[in-house]
């Protein structure tokens, strides 16, 4: 199936990415090919079959309700490209 | 004979004997990086001044009778993914070019525990998505053995390394085949261990379900000793397995008798290189001679391999990604420019439609914090992440999420039931690593589908959440290393590496070096 420049405009704005116009259409023609690809999964019948989101066995870890040593605000903070004392700094968001 | 050619078993032993100090080796192999990495380019970074410190405070220590760590004084080389408290870690991304973490990872923090030097970092694709090592943000690794070539990825620069004797011992990461394929373009061992037997703690995540931290060395004995100290549970790791670690160094030298190998019929299909399979062939013969059996089995639907790690795959990295936003850490774009392109596309909206329009459809000129996150991710990503993460969205929205990612899981029970079906009649299956030796450089590189396609019979591994190593097993004509690869059943490491060392002693494919000899 086809993925129109519109779709895969549509996809960049729900993975908060920004796309030239020149790598919209090199996207559209580069998924197209490996959603092809991909697609030869619809040929398999898997009624029944359950889906196996994990390699293991997986069963829930439970912790005691200890409040436990973890990072700092100051080394947390420390990396961010902009911040304060106390917070992250963003873009204003209202007007 | 050089210090490069010894194992790191060797030369381990010679240092708890006194005949050899840590210092004196890893100025051997810094000697080495200096001479050859300028062109190798396996390092992104080597810190000298801080391993010859490590080297001589371990050294020291040992002069005073003081009990050290498995690895005392060995030098060990990193890939850029792993946390090193206060180091960069890159991920060979400009994303997180000048990202320092502000903790160890528990590989690293075993590492620094088990007194091991820690060399360098190594480059690798991308937050090591490729196979090739062409996605790193920052250098093209070269293969060794032939500078023209590809060392594979994503583990590039963790293979190259020692494979050239700049190293004897390196970590690296396999989400697909990033430590198996690199291997065995570069003629080294490495391995991929069981889903959740060594920590995913402080491994910068790819894909959380299949990834998995694991050794590469020069052999099967010195990856033992390598996996005996990065294996084991780890509380921070909620899907870290809760089982005692077998002393792989200890057994390594003991030869499984009665060895049933199941010879992988999907793995000998069209698309095998002749000399590739030829070498793997050869190296069935050589387990046949040393008493195992080898019986023909099947895998039918490892054909599916690669479509179903393309849907899982970029879907958990499209999650796992949206963490870099600009603001927590990492890069973020220029924010003046950003506000003076706000500022024109608004005026120039405004200049179209009227005033008053324009104050009805305040929204129709993106928010600045959204505009912050897009413009900061397409800036500091390379094209092969953002095709994954593209890829990843596409198919977990709304629409295509069950004929995609529901579909793929369930094609993953599928794959992984067959594994389980094999293992009733063999106790390990046998192999190539990839379809052919390395390639060129720039050969797949403007053709993401065709490269994907190199981890044709190392993704199976992945999903099944089973373990795999890569062992060098011959040389095409051009002399390019070829490997065979051993998977097991979950949890097998022990088995897997004692044929792999069975196979070890009876060959000396593995001894090679490639700037050495």
């Amino acid at each position: 199936m086809a993925l129109t420049r519109e779709q895969v405009e549509k996809v960049s704005l729900l993975a908060r990415l920004r796309l030239s116009p020149d790598e919209l259409d090199r996207m559209t023609t580069q998924l197209t090919a490996i959603v092809g690809y991909v697609d030869q999964l619809s040929q398999l019948d898997t009624t029944g079959v359950e889906p196996m989101a994990h390699a293991l066995p997986l069963v829930n870890v439970l912790a005691d309700d200890v409040v436990q040593p973890s990072l700092d605000r100051e080394a947390a903070l420390a990396a961010a490209p902009k911040h304060d004392d106390e917070c992250y700094l963003v873009p204003a968001v209202l007007g | 004979m050089s210090l490069l050619r010894h194992s790191a078993t060797t030369l381990l032993s010679q240092m708890s004997d006194g005949k050899l100090s840590s210092v004196e080796l890893v100025q051997e192999y810094l000697e080495q990086i200096e001479r050859h990495d300028g062109r190798v380019k396996a390092f992104l970074r080597v810190d000298a001044a801080r391993a010859l410190k490590q080297a001589a405070a371990i050294d020291d220590r040992r002069s005073r009778g003081e009990s050290l760590g498995p690895l005392a004084g060995l030098p060990v080389a990193v890939k850029d993914l792993l946390c090193d408290e206060g180091q960069l870690c890159t991920c060979a991304s400009r994303m997180l070019a000048d990202f320092r973490p502000p903790y160890d990872s528990t590989v690293v923090a075993k590492l620094k525990a088990a007194d091991a030097v820690l060399l360098g970092r190594t480059n690798l694709d991308e937050f090591a998505m490729g196979g090739s090592g062409e996605n790193s943000a920052f250098q093209v690794t070269r293969n060794p053995w032939n500078l023209e070539r590809t060392p594979g990825g994503s583990s590039s620069g963790a293979a190259a390394c020692v494979a050239a004797a700049m190293a004897p011992l390196s970590i690296g990461s396999d989400t697909g085949g990033s430590i198996r394929q690199p291997a065995g373009l570069c003629g080294i061992t490495g391995l991929k261990p069981t889903y959740g037997r060594v920590s995913r703690y402080g491994l910068v995540a790819f894909a959380s379900s299949l990834d998995q931290v694991g050794p590469l060395a020069g052999s099967a004995e010195d990856a033992a000793l390598l996996l005996e100290v990065l294996a084991g549970h780890d509380p921070r790791d909620t899907t870290s397995i809760n089982a005692p670690v077998p002393r792989y160094s200890q057994t390594i030298g003991q030869p499984l008798a009665g060895l049933r190998l199941g010879r992988v019929r999907e793995h000998f299909g069209p698309g095998l290189d002749p000399e590739v399979s030829a070498a793997v062939e050869a190296a069935v013969e050589v387990y046949r001679s040393l008493g195992a059996t080898v019986c023909d089995v099947s895998l039918p639907h490892e054909k599916y391999g690669i479509a179903t790690y393309y849907i899982i795959a970029p879907s958990e990295a499209s999650s796992n990604l949206a963490r870099y936003d600009g603001v927590h850490y990492g890069y973020r774009t220029d924010e003046r420019a950003m506000h003076d392109e706000l500022a024109a596309e608004r005026k120039q909206l405004a200049a179209t439609i009227g005033k008053r329009d324009f104050d009805a459809q305040a929204d129709a000129v993106e928010n600045p914090l959204l505009r912050m996150y897009r413009q900061s991710r397409s800036e500091g990503f390379g094209p092969e992440v953002k095709r994954r993460i593209m890829l990843g969205t596409y198919t977990l929205s709304a629409g295509y999420y069950d004929a995609y990612y529901v579909k793929a899981l369930k094609v993953r029970r599928l794959i992984a039931n067959d594994y389980e079906a094999a293992f009733r009649s063999c106790d390990m299956l046998i192999g190539p690593v990839s379809p052919t030796p390395a390639f060129k450089i720039g050969e797949k590189h403007s053709d993401p589908l065709a490269m994907y396609l190199v981890d044709l019979y190392t993704v199976g591994a992945n999903l099944a959440g089973i373990p795999g190593i890569s062992i060098p097993c011959g040389r095409s004509r051009d002399g390019l290393p070829i490997g065979l690869q051993l998977q097991g059943p979950a949890m097998s490491e022990e088995r897997l590496l004692r044929s792999a060392h069975m196979f070890q002693r009876n060959t000396d494919w593995h001894l090679a070096r490639a700037l050495l000899d």
